[in-house]
């Protein structure tokens, strides 16, 4: 390996890296402003200047690619009196507006003032006023803060892969501006605000809620769609302030997208703080003990299988768990469900519901096949690295359906299921390319998976990919993406009704008007005819399953328990409790052990330690379970339609925040993107 | 200063079939799929078309031909000094300040620039004919002071001369362009030093 | 004096027309075929060996520099790009080419394309010279119909296009990585290096760019031989030069001369001399605003060439030599030059951004009286600031014009400035910036 010496200290280095990285490597610390790992090399703030030997200026260390050889000194004050020029040029049009601004506290610009300022100033002129500019609802400007280091346009154009910012003008007029101050039109958009290193791109939300040393910090993990992002939600007294991305590089690198960072006003409105009754049509405030009798007493009036349970999209292991075993032990009904609508799952196997290829397998593929859906809304951070392997690789994407802009180009393919069967016979023009390709990924969208042709698409497909050996254990190229935080987990735990003639027989059930007690367990997105059906809601919002609910359970939100969530690629993460529910609402796995109680059940567990080692023996079994069920498979004729999502309002938690009905609001205005297309 | 953009913006912008030909054969210079290097090429063509300022619309139009960002080709508009953005006069006078032009006497012709198109830069003579500003170093420095009035180059100016051309912009008529002094291009004036025999073989 | 036979620009006043015949009949493309049939090696060679430095304005060993090309082509294909933005205040030496020479431009690119493999050529011309344009279209036009372009070029065998591309009114685009870029379609904004063109240029490509006049002077090197060309000048500083002379001279005037010319002799035998005399000059920026001015002591004895130059801490630059005698007040020329950095400064890098209006602000307020003594330091601080931190070499062109001025002017600067306190009475302050000072001026 090249060697390269760092302050007299010499190291190893691998091929490519640059000057700044050799010397973090080296332990030798280096301000910057512009340079951004998962950007490109802009060069433009000259605040990592280095002295390298025999070059007679200092060189920008982010920008240079470390050679063999070379001999880097950081810590000169030939170094330091370099930095401390840039230092002083940043701040000299910079306002001192420290106390007022929002990134007081977490401001790149005032840390390393602290260490490469001058104490007074010398810039004696009039500092630039530059015009605030819109960039939508969740971005707040201050551009005369700028300090033009050009992060922001770089992660529009290159992640989130809407070219939309840019610089305008030139010399110290530059600004920094979308086309004519439209807002942006990414999920991604805020991120920028997390780049800018000073406060000119703040959060609009959260302007002026608080101060980062006055708030408690707790890292956890986002249930907004499937993906799991790492996140950090930061609280003042019960109430959460904002949420933050946390790296992790396996899953969303260190982006989240805008639901997942702004849909937190959600968990201060709609919330049920207590339980309810419905009496004469109108729900009324009632205590934990008269609803759960009444619950009991209504469960002794049916017979088990006319009982049913839904599980909602948010629900953590600990929930769904608790729930089954509920159900099976003080109820004795096997009827619960974890999909909300006709969506085909094979739950035979592991690898039939999960994202096989994984995040970071992405990276490597060359090859990509959508089938029914949008990636870009379904799973946002995802899309964003299939747009980072698109970038990095070039490779040919596919879709069957139109999901409409997805921030790279892919082209259409017929969208109906003769184009699986064709590919699947080898008459389509990509079946040889899935065929000739090293890594190829095929995405079943949930859009792909609905109704009856689900089946046929899913298991064809499967089928297909096993026959070319795509299915194996260094690369598995079958993924399924669902939406929801809770599926793998509830398909981990065995919460669902399926069994080998029938994959709906819960919904058939249910249309049959076999079930005359549904126990929606932070089910919203359920669309059924209640009848004269007895409902009850437990969860923590007021929302469609609560409306319709005789009696309502409050529940505790994600960022109010810990709690365990499998992601789409089948990992499993840890939820911590950030906050407390609000008023009576309790953490749900404490209902049931109630309700066991109540009823004078045998419960499997008495506290939270012992629930957690259920789950972890259930998991086990589940990583290596297979029963190699031969599905059959028979031709359904349909068309394959990427359904449309109502992005900022997919949750009970999204439908209650002002911000993401704003968000929606505007994007309903959008017609395209960056580029128009030409007609 | 960004540069100033109209308030009053057409509805919509094409090229005209003429122009629209002239900005595909712009295009054909360049490698098929790096059709974005004819934007300055094609601005000028919406400058040409539209009294000598680019309409926003007609940023979207370009970059719709060229499939860029539209934001690429805004920020193209405001960088370069060429482009205008607000409109200005038929006859678009610009003075060189730099210093070799200075030093040789710019000052006055700015100053007659002020007296008789107008007050301030970048605003329309009374007769709406003509409008001027000051630009840096137009690259004639031997024959300084310079002006360029639209596509043209006065040269060696002195103040008798540069009212005259003045006057006959705001009159509608284009003088003749090149060395008010009748000067051979940038050879000394009183007679060349160099070159004195040579001929075409 | 350099003999007239031995001048290369021989219509550079246009006394003998600029159209093709009148090229030929002076002696363009009579060999060019014959250049090409003896191979790149023999061209970059020659060209070597004349010891021929760019005459854009940072003298880069011209052979040296078409020798980077990769040697074969790849699958990315070669460029040649000309640069013709000539916005450095002082020079329109590229405007005389462009107009009555055109012909040995274009020989020159086939010649150089070939050397360096490239088959399409690029000129990149600086949009306020319209007419100079269309002059050298029509000269390439007529270059076409007698097939000495496009297909088997002039009968090489090597086929070669050349494009004219427009810039539009940045200096910033004279530095190659930004023409480059301006070239693709964007915002001028240079590139980082490395990377260096020549091997990631143009749409990421082989890339060589050069001068108009560096590549207008290749044909007659090639002709007349190395040994002719370098036995004009001096050791590494060899040739023909197209001087600029404007300024406060009687006569302003281009003139090719020998490179390592004394600089009085320029402007007193081209230019008819100094205007009220050579006593009455105060100083001279010998290359192009870029390059530290020289007072008059050193302006008797200098001759200019790159290396001679050097040794006074300055360059020759783009040999735009403007003369300024005593009637003009120095420190606002260089206010003026100031003031064009800061109009012409991309914006990308923050020392070239920040420290261009700064020093111009400064410098203003030097030329009224308004500057403090404590300035005059500061200002120096500001340019060392700015050199040697920026991405390109313009951080160095708008901080060497002041330094030149601090280092032989710095009296006539101290004589200007007084002490005053830095607020004064009922100015009009922005909120942001020192307000207790205000409030103690109103208490
Ligand atoms: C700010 C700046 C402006 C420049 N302007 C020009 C110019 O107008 N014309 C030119 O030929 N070279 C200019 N150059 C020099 C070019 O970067 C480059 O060195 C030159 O084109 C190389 O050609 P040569 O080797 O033939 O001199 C400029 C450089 C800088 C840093
Ligand atoms: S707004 Fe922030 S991120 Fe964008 S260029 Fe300015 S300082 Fe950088
Ligand atoms: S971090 Fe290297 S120049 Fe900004």
């Amino acid at each position: 390996m090249p060697k390269i010496t760092i302050n007299n200290k010499e190291i190893e280095f691998e091929e490519g890296t640059t000057v700044l990285q050799a010397c973090e490597l080296a332990g030798a610390e280096i301000p910057r402003f512009c340079y951004h790992e998962k950007l490109s090399i802009a060069g433009n703030c000259r605040m990592c200047l280095v002295e390298m030997e025999k070059s007679p200026k200092p060189i920008a260390s982010c920008a240079m690619p470390a050679a063999d050889g070379m001999k880097i000194k950081t810590n000169t004050a030939f170094v330091e009196k370099a930095r401390k020029g840039v230092m002083e040029f940043l701040l000299a049009n910079h306002p001192l507006d420290c106390p007022v601004c929002d990134q007081g506290g977490e401001c790149d610009l005032q840390d390393q003032s602290l260490f490469y300022g001058f104490d007074s100033s010398r810039y004696t002129e009039n500092k630039r006023q530059v015009k605030e500019k819109y960039m939508g609802p969740l971005i707040k400007t201050q551009m005369t803060r700028c300090i033009h280091c050009t992060r922001c346009i770089r992660f529009a154009t290159e992640v989130a892969g809407i070219p939309e910012l840019g610089a305008i003008g030139r010399g110290e007029d530059m600004e920094i501006t979308t086309y004519l101050e439209k807002s942006m039109e990414s999920e991604l958009s805020a991120n920028v605000i997390d780049l800018c290193p000073v406060g000119a791109l703040t959060s609009r939300p959260y302007a002026f809620e608080a101060r980062p040393w006055d708030l408690k910090k707790t890292e956890t993990i986002d249930v907004m769609d499937a993906v799991g992002s790492n996140i950090r939600v930061d609280t003042y007294g019960w109430e959460v302030k904002r949420i933050l991305p946390r790296i992790n590089e396996d899953i969303n690198e260190e982006w989240i997208s805008d639901k997942t960072r702004y849909a937190c006003d959600g968990l201060l409105k709609q919330r049920l703080d207590t339980p309810y009754l419905r009496e004469n049509g109108r729900l009324i405030k009632t205590s934990w003990d008269k609803a759960l009798k009444i619950l009991i007493n209504k469960f002794k009036l049916l017979n088990p299988n006319e009982i049913g349970g839904l599980i909602g999209d948010l629900a953590d292991l600990e929930m769904i768990y608790s729930f089954k075993l509920f159900f099976e032990t003080c109820i004795g009904s096997k009827n619960i469900e974890c999909r909300q609508d006709r969506t085909y799952i094979n739950p035979y196997e592991r690898i039939n519901y999960i994202f096989n290829s994984t995040i970071n397998g992405i990276e490597d593929s060359d090859f990509i096949l959508l089938v029914g859906t949008n990636p870009r809304l379904e799973a946002t951070i995802l899309n964003a690295r299939i747009r980072k392997a698109y970038i990095k690789n070039k490779l040919k994407i596919f879709s069957i359906g139109d999901p409409g802009d997805l921030t790279y180009p892919y082209q259409k393919l017929e969208a109906n299921t003769n184009t699986i069967k064709e590919i699947v016979a080898g008459s389509h023009e990509i079946s040889n390319k899935i065929k000739k390709s090293k890594k190829p990924i095929v995405i079943i969208g949930e859009s792909a998976l609905h109704g009856k042709k689900g089946q046929y698409i899913f298991e064809t497909l499967k089928n297909f990919l096993l026959i070319n050996n795509f299915i194996k254990k260094d690369w598995n190229a079958l993924n399924v993406l669902t939406q929801h935080a809770s599926r793998v987990g509830a398909m981990d735990i065995g919460a669902y009704s399926i069994n080998e003639e029938e994959n709906f027989s819960f919904f058939d059930k249910l249309d049959n008007d076999e079930l005359k007690f549904i126990y929606l367990l932070g089910a919203d997105n359920f669309n059924f005819e209640k009848k004269d059906k007895f409902v009850v809601y437990q969860g923590s919002h007021g929302d469609k399953g609560a409306e319709m609910a005789d009696i309502v359970l409050p529940g505790a939100a994600y960022t109010e328990k810990n709690g365990l969530f499998v992601n789409l690629e089948g990992k499993l993460q840890t939820a911590y409790k950030a906050s407390y529910p609000p008023g009576d609402a309790r953490e749900d796995w404490i209902i049931f052990k109630n309700l066991a109680n109540m009823m004078k059940k045998p419960f499997g567990f008495n506290n939270i330690k012992q629930l957690h080692e259920l789950i972890k023996k259930k998991m086990q079994t589940r990583l290596n379970f297979k029963e190699g069920k031969n599905n059959k498979i028979e031709f359904i004729d349909d068309n394959i339609l990427v359904k449309p999502i109502d992005y900022y309002y997919t949750n009970s938690i999204a439908r209650s925040s002002k911000i993401m009905s704003e968000c929606r609001q505007i994007s309903k205005k959008f017609l395209f993107t960056g580029i128009e297309k030409i007609n | 200063m960004i540069k100033k953009i109209s308030k009053f913006q057409p509805e919509s912008f094409e090229f005209s079939e003429a122009n629209l030909l002239e900005a595909k054969n712009e295009m054909k210079k360049y490698p098929k799929d790096k059709k974005g290097s004819a934007v300055i090429a094609l601005l000028y063509l919406v400058q040409k078309q539209n009294e000598n300022w680019i309409p926003l619309p007609a940023v979207k139009y370009v970059a719709k031909l060229l499939n860029l960002p539209y934001i690429q080709v805004y920020e193209v508009a405001t960088f370069y000094s060429m482009f205008n953005l607000s409109p200005v006069g038929k006859y678009f006078v610009q003075v060189c300040t730099t210093t070799p032009c200075m030093i040789r006497g710019s000052q006055k012709i700015k100053n007659l620039c002020r007296q008789h198109i107008s007050k301030n830069q970048n605003e329309l003579s009374e007769n709406k004919l003509c409008s001027w500003m000051e630009v840096e170093c137009l690259g004639a420095c031997v024959n300084a002071p310079v002006m360029q009035v639209n596509e043209d180059y006065y040269e060696d100016l002195n103040e008798n001369e540069t009212e005259k051309i003045i006057q006959s912009l705001l009159n509608d008529k284009l003088p003749s362009p090149g060395s008010v002094k009748n000067r051979k291009n940038t050879s000394p004036e009183n007679g060349k030093t160099t070159l004195l025999e040579v001929k075409n073989a | 004096m350099l003999k007239d036979e031995d001048r290369i620009f021989k219509n550079l006043y246009n006394d003998l027309g600029w159209d093709i015949e009148s090229a030929i009949k002076r002696g363009d493309w009579e060999q060019t075929k014959n250049f090409i049939s003896k191979g790149k090696d023999w061209i970059i060679k020659e060209i070597k060996d004349s010891e021929l430095r760019g005459r854009g304005g940072a003298g880069f060993p011209t052979g040296l520099k078409l020798s980077f090309a990769p040697k074969n082509v790849g699958s990315r294909p070669h460029y040649l790009v000309i640069n013709a933005d000539e916005s450095e205040p002082g020079t329109c030496k590229d405007r005389d080419i462009l107009r009555f020479e055109p012909q040995k431009l274009i020989e020159g690119c086939l010649v150089s394309s070939y050397a360096i493999s490239a088959h399409t050529c690029y000129i990149y011309i600086r949009g306020e010279y319209i007419r100079e344009g269309q002059q050298l279209q029509k000269a390439i036009n007529q270059a076409y119909e007698k097939n000495f372009l496009g297909k088997n070029a002039c009968g090489s065998g090597w086929d070669l296009d050349i494009y004219i591309h427009y810039g539009a009114g940045a200096y910033i685009c004279g530095e190659e990585t930004a023409l480059l870029e301006s070239l693709e379609g964007k915002k001028g904004l240079p590139r980082l290096k490395p990377p260096f063109p020549a091997l990631v240029g143009l749409y990421g490509c082989p890339t060589i760019v050069n001068n108009v006049e560096t590549i207008a002077v290749i044909p007659s090197i090639l002709k007349r031989g190395a040994k002719w060309f370098s036995s004009l000048g001096k050791p590494k500083n060899t040739g023909t030069k197209i001087f600029c002379i404007s300024g406060n001279v009687n006569n302003p005037c281009n003139v090719e001369e020998e490179m390592g010319i004394p600089l009085k002799d320029l402007i007193e035998k081209h230019a008819g001399g100094v205007i009220g005399g050579w006593n009455n000059l105060q100083a001279v920026i010998p290359g192009g605003s870029s390059m530290p001015l020289l007072p008059k002591n050193i302006c008797e004895t200098i001759t200019m060439d790159f290396d001679s130059l050097i040794k006074v801490k300055s360059g020759l630059g783009t040999a735009g030599i403007v003369v300024i005698n005593n009637d003009q007040d120095i420190i606002k020329c260089m206010a003026r030059i100031a003031k064009f950095y800061q109009h012409e400064s991309c914006g990308q890098c923050t020392p070239c951004r920040e420290g261009t209006g700064w020093m111009r602000r400064m410098l203003d307020r030097m030329v009224n009286g308004e500057a403090t003594y404590k300035e005059v330091d500061l200002l120096h601080d500001v340019t060392k600031q700015i050199e040697g931190h920026t991405i390109c070499a313009f951080g160095e062109g708008s901080a060497w014009p002041v330094q030149g001025l601090l280092r032989h002017f710095k009296k006539e600067i101290i004589k200007r400035c007084h002490e005053e306190p830095l607020i004064k009475k009922k100015s009009n302050i922005p909120y942001l910036i020192d307000q207790h000072l205000l409030e103690k001026d109103s208490a």
